[in-house]
């Protein structure tokens, strides 16, 4: 199948998202490095096209699961650069008031239902909320990001097998970034075309390359309408690439240099940089895109510095219901 | 008033539940067409349809986390796990997802869930029919843990977990199902949760029980009050939130306090409660705190009568501490 043509405006609109994200990680990275950010860092580099892509295909109203390598779905979404860099540096003005840190993102205006750092747990929670939407005869659809790993895992069966039983409107994304933390896909599945697992669930599969976000949409785009649309789920498996290691102590020594520079020749962004300077667009226009974006990011690093520490009372007060504020 | 036993109560718990609200719905193996393997919800596909009391696949992960999710958006869906041995497929669900989604996005969301669940033993059910796990999910801060030992509170109780804002794991004692009846309201009322009940004052040892075994807690009690001795009895209702309150000034009466429980004894809830008595009124104790509780070994096929906390061990164990 060639790849779509891109208008000019979508792909300018996709470019500066996927920009942006990626400054905010390499920003994230840095700001980690000097210890300001804590705990683990998953970084998303190399994979924004499938985001990015995949919002475009979807409306303000659907609902968005990601797993712990979340910020670049976040962002995509609109989440602002602030709220997501104040909620690295464990602030109480992130998006999660600094409960979940990098990879429990949360943004309940934008229907970003969560980061989630249980391997397939938040799936049949996808699930859940497709079927919620078809018992209140909503024409939403659920979106359900995974890794090739989760594809192993006991969750993933049993929210694809809910899922089919149910003809949900739901989309199960497969980021299939070949490594499962150190381990490549050959050694952990026994399939190598991962799609194939959707006839168990009678479900109609795709599989393709997620570096093209023209692409990207266009195939996401199709599920989505056939969720929309009550014809059942679909299962993608979208081949991609990560360019740092699983997290940010993870130097990735279990793949060669060779290897990693070749896949880069694929960078999403170059890639629609490319596309854009084809279709006319001034190279001046796309350097303008990224200073402003780098504007944006150094005040959401200024703004998570300023900000105040998360608040021991949210800590301990949202436990349980009458506890908390709702 | 009609009578009912703890089966019908809950099933007329379940059915003013939907008939009040819309967006509560059951899910489970076998709840639908059946009615459950205990019947408990039998009629209610008919009254309700297949789209709200739902049969499921054997997948208690799926049966749970698809049940958080739809929690998540304000419905209150109410799961049935066919037993309790059951539930540890699911209990990374539980553990992981339900119990913290409040936490996690500091408020935003909540997950009004019920999970129900048959527990307990005495009906010969072997290793994988008859377990008490309620330590491990009183040990999740997040969730809630309810157990009735009569068909008036498992109602009301229920009615109330399906209305808290909170993830509710509700452990009905299987071998109390059809064994006791009592005047039940037809129509929906409450039991609060958190309140623990005294089932029969008394002044010298506070012996604590819930489910099933608040009825040999209460029959050692009646038995060893013609040697003299008078318990106290405490049905907690509610494992957690815990009404450490009703406990502990009990035992500020009593100077005595015995646990019963049918989960084995090594970290057990009974542990909990002997600490949290220990620290709030240690200068009252007039004998060491003591468990009753099931052994700690898998739980047994064949010696079911000698596994279980039943009344004929719990007597020993009142006199021991009554006369230390």
């Amino acid at each position: 199948m060639g790849t779509p043509l891109p208008d000019k405006d979508d792909l300018l609109r996709q470019y500066r998202s996927m920009m942006r994200i990626r400054r905010f990680e390499e920003e994230a990275a840095r700001n980690y490095a000097k210890g300001k950010i804590g705990g683990f860092l998953h970084l998303y580099i190399g994979q924004e096209a499938i985001a990015v892509g995949a919002v475009d295909a979807l409306r303000d109203q659907d609902y968005v699961f990601q797993t712990y390598r979340d910020h670049g779905i976040a962002l995509a979404r609109g989440m602002p650069a602030k709220a997501a860099m104040a909620e690295l540096f464990g602030k109480d003005t992130g998006c999660s008031r600094g409960m979940g840190g990098s990879m429990h993102f949360f943004d309940v205006e934008r229907n970003f239902l969560g980061g989630w750092a249980i391997v397939g747990g938040h799936m049949a929670l996808a699930a859940g909320t497709a079927f919620k939407s078809v018992y209140n005869g909503e024409d939403r659809v659920t979106i359900c990001f995974f890794g090739e790993g989760s594809t192993n895992i006991g969750g993933f069966h049993e929210a694809m097998s809910l899922a089919g039983l149910w003809k949900l409107p739901i989309v199960f994304v497969c980021e299939n970034n070949q490594y499962a933390m150190g381990t490549p896909l050959e050694r952990t599945s026994a399939l190598k075309d991962l799609s194939i697992k959707a006839k168990g669930y009678a479900m109609v599969g795709d599989r393709f390359e997620g570096h093209d976000v023209t692409l990207v949409r266009e195939r996401l785009a199709e599920a989505v309408d056939r969720a929309r649309t009550g014809a059942g789920p679909t299962f993608i498996e979208v081949l991609t690439y990560r360019f740092r290691g699983h997290s940010m102590s993870d130097p990735a020594k279990y793949r060669s240099r060779t290897e990693l520079e070749q896949r880069k020749q694929l960078d999403p962004i170059q890639v629609a940089r490319e596309r854009l300077l084809e279709l006319g667009v001034e190279e001046t226009k796309l350097d303008d895109i990224d200073l402003e974006i780098d504007e944006e990011i150094e005040a959401a690093v200024k703004f998570a510095e300023e900000s105040e520490p998360a608040l021991r009372e949210v800590m301990l007060g949202t436990v349980y219901a009458e506890e908390g504020d709702s | 008033m009609p009578e009912m036993n703890l089966v019908q109560a809950i099933n007329s718990g379940l059915r003013g539940a939907m008939r009040e609200n819309d967006d509560v719905l059951v899910l489970g193996e076998d709840v639908g067409r059946l009615g459950g393997v205990f019947r408990v919800t039998q009629g209610l596909q008919e009254e309700f349809g297949a789209d709200r009391v739902i049969d499921t696949p054997l997948s208690e992960s799926g049966i749970i986390g698809t049940a958080i999710g739809m929690a998540l958006h304000g419905m209150r869906p109410v799961s049935e796990i066919q037993f309790a041995d059951f539930i540890y497929p699911g209990f990374d669900q539980l553990v992981s997802e339900a119990a913290k989604y409040r936490y996690r996005t500091a408020g935003e969301f909540q997950v009004p869930l019920v999970v129900r669940t048959p527990y307990g033993g005495g009906i010969r059910g072997g290793q994988y029919h008859s377990q008490s796990p309620e330590a491990l999910f009183i040990h999740t801060s997040g969730l809630k843990v309810v157990c009735p030992s009569n068909p008036y509170d498992a109602k009301g109780l229920l009615i109330e977990a399906i209305r808290d804002d909170d993830p509710v794991i509700f452990f009905e004692p299987k071998r109390v199902y059809r064994a006791v009846k009592m005047e039940v309201p037809e129509e929906p009322y409450v039991v609060p949760l958190s309140e623990a009940k005294i089932v029969r004052a008394g002044e010298q040892v506070t012996c604590v029980a819930w489910g099933a075994m608040l009825y040999e807690a209460f029959s050692a009690a009646e038995e060893v009050a013609k040697q003299g001795i008078d318990v106290e009895v405490i049905d907690l209702r509610t494992l957690w939130p815990l009404d450490v309150e009703t406990i502990v000034s009990s035992v500020k009466k009593t100077g005595r306090l015995v646990v019963v429980h049918e989960a084995p004894q090594t970290c057990g809830f009974g542990g909990e409660l002997v600490a949290l008595v220990t620290e709030r009124a240690f200068l009252y104790l007039e004998a060491p705190p003591c468990r009753v509780t099931g052994w700690d070994t898998p739980f047994p096929q064949t010696h079911e009568q000698e596994y279980l906390p039943l009344a004929h061990r719990i007597i020993p164990a009142v006199i021991e501490t009554a006369r230390y």
